[in-house]
């Protein structure tokens, strides 16, 4: 029987849990090329569309690049269209990223998240996704095994959405979420399809209504192409809450842009993505155990960044402690730190920040980490501010 | 307060304007003029010219009309030349000559 049909959790590692949740969502064609971490999930999509699972085109492509290549070419056909890919493989495949969603093509990507090269590295951290965040895709970061499995549901519903109609990446930790065997309740196909109906859409290649795609843009037009662009990405923003909303009363899991944890009185708040979060949920509480106002932002939603929903997820902190999986040779601060800071400079009530990075090239991220971060911000005392990224655990 | 400055506008298309995922109907070409990007032209010396064809097959922008067999000679469609000057390089009679635009 298929783990599908099964009414209970089913254990299963989270990439063919995503695999099977792409089926469940109908996608009709799956165009991508294996790498580590990713390989498990376009290995097992192979297979459900091999055994007559999935009723979809499957093409083996010989790189990236022309992974996302094909899938600009289906979506642009009007077909349902997913791949996935990780670290090198998101470096060769960014020359054709850029293009999805100023030309609005609502293709579906998993990243598994690895470090980019040098040195070769094959494990997690999010250097791949920050290398090319200026993408202009909406860009999810997943904390666990059932929310990535969700999510992927989600991402086709959004990014068809009439509304919304771009791309959107899904980014899954590397291994430590990846190629972890999760119990994963799979939304029951009959209500997947109620929530995601078939993709239908007028802006297509069609040959009765023919149209160009991926024009010139000139000097005269440029400009004003890329403000539609991120006109469009920014009015996401409400179709994401929408998309989430629905779900939720559909399948009774509900997601919000920006998550929080023991916020309310928090003195100290420590902002993360992806799967470290869980970790750091359990170092709050036994933070909180011990008697520490800390609590935790836990950033679901990476773009359209929700500028409003940190700020008030943030409000009434003395101290923030953002996170970083990635950082930014020559600055002192990683992007995730950049950005919030900058979103807070104009709050006249402004906690003060500190940037950690650590977790870089598959490093072990214990709970200890998010003890020591705290105790460090407590360190610099009422006025102090740290201007320069720590990296946590460094040998020097 | 009022804006002292005004902005040179060099755009041609409101945001709210431009086609959904900027596509654009088939022939559209036709309508975008790219002779202006020309820095040169080419003129031709119907003296010299044999009707040969040389500037209507190599031409990278197919912008020469066969004028006919009474006429015998290809002329450059100037709202498309881009003055790149190929024709005047293959042109085994060197009767083409690359003049330059003045503005």
């Amino acid at each position: 029987m298929s783990v599908t049909k099964s009414t209970k959790p089913v254990g299963i590692e989270v990439s063919l849990a995503i695999a099977e949740a792409v089926k469940l969502a109908e996608a009709e064609v799956v165009a991508a090329y294996p790498i580590t971490p990713q390989t498990h999930i376009v290995e097992h999509l192979s297979d459900l569309v091999a055994n007559g699972e999935l009723s979809a085109e499957y093409v083996p492509v010989e790189s990236e690049q022309s992974a996302l290549s094909a899938c600009l070419g289906s979506s642009a056909a009007g077909a349902r269209t997913f791949t996935a890919t990780s670290s090198q493989g998101l470096m060769l495949m960014a020359e054709m990223v850029f293009i999805a969603p100023v030309l609005r093509l609502p293709i579906v990507m998993a990243v598994a998240n690895r470090a980019i090269s040098a040195p070769i590295n094959i494990w997690n951290d999010h250097s791949d996704i920050m290398s090319i965040r200026d993408c202009g895709w909406i860009q999810f970061f997943a904390e666990n095994g059932q929310e990535a499995t969700d999510m992927t549901i989600i991402s086709f519903r959004l990014a068809e959405d009439k509304n919304v109609m771009l791309p959107v990446i899904l980014n899954l930790d590397g291994f430590t979420l990846s190629h972890f065997i999760e119990p994963i309740l799979f939304p029951p196909q009959d209500k997947v399809r109620k929530y995601l109906p078939p993709y239908q859409t007028a802006h297509k290649l069609d040959i009765t209504k023919p149209i160009s795609m991926g024009l010139l843009g000139a000097p005269e037009v440029f400009t004003e192409i890329k403000k539609a662009t991120d006109n469009a990405l920014v009015a996401s923003k409400k179709y994401v809450s929408k998309a989430f909303d629905e779900f939720g009363k559909i399948f009774g899991r509900q997601y919000k842009l920006v998550e929080t944890y023991k916020t309310d009185d928090a003195e100290t708040i420590i902002v993360t993505m992806g799967s470290i979060s869980e970790t750091a949920t359990v170092a709050v509480d036994e933070m909180r155990e011990a008697g520490e106002k800390v609590g935790l932002v836990h950033l679901r939603l990476w773009r359209p960044f929700p500028v409003d929903e940190l700020r008030a997820a943030v409000r009434g902190a003395k101290h923030l402690a953002v996170v970083d999986r990635h950082f930014t040779p020559g600055f002192p601060e990683g992007p995730v730190a950049t950005e919030i800071r900058a979103l807070m400079y104009h709050e006249a009530d402004r906690p003060k920040m500190s940037n950690f990075i650590l977790g870089l090239g598959g490093r072990d991220v214990p709970r200890n980490h998010f003890k020591y971060i705290v105790e460090q911000v407590k360190g610099l005392g009422a006025s102090g501010r740290q201007g320069h990224y720590e990296m946590v655990g460094v040998l020097e | 307060m009022k804006n002292k400055v005004k902005i040179t506008m060099e755009a041609t298309t409101k945001v709210g304007d431009l086609p959904f995922g900027f596509t654009a109907q088939p022939g559209t070409t036709r309508e975008f003029k790219t002779g202006d990007w020309r820095s040169a032209r080419p003129v031709l010396d119907r003296e010299k010219c044999i009707y040969c064809g040389f500037c209507y097959i190599y031409c990278p922008d197919g912008v020469y009309k066969d004028m006919g067999p009474k006429e015998k000679y290809y002329q450059a469609d100037l709202d498309f030349c881009k003055g790149c000057g190929v024709c005047a390089n293959e042109c085994p009679k060197k009767c083409i000559q690359m003049v330059v635009e003045e503005v």
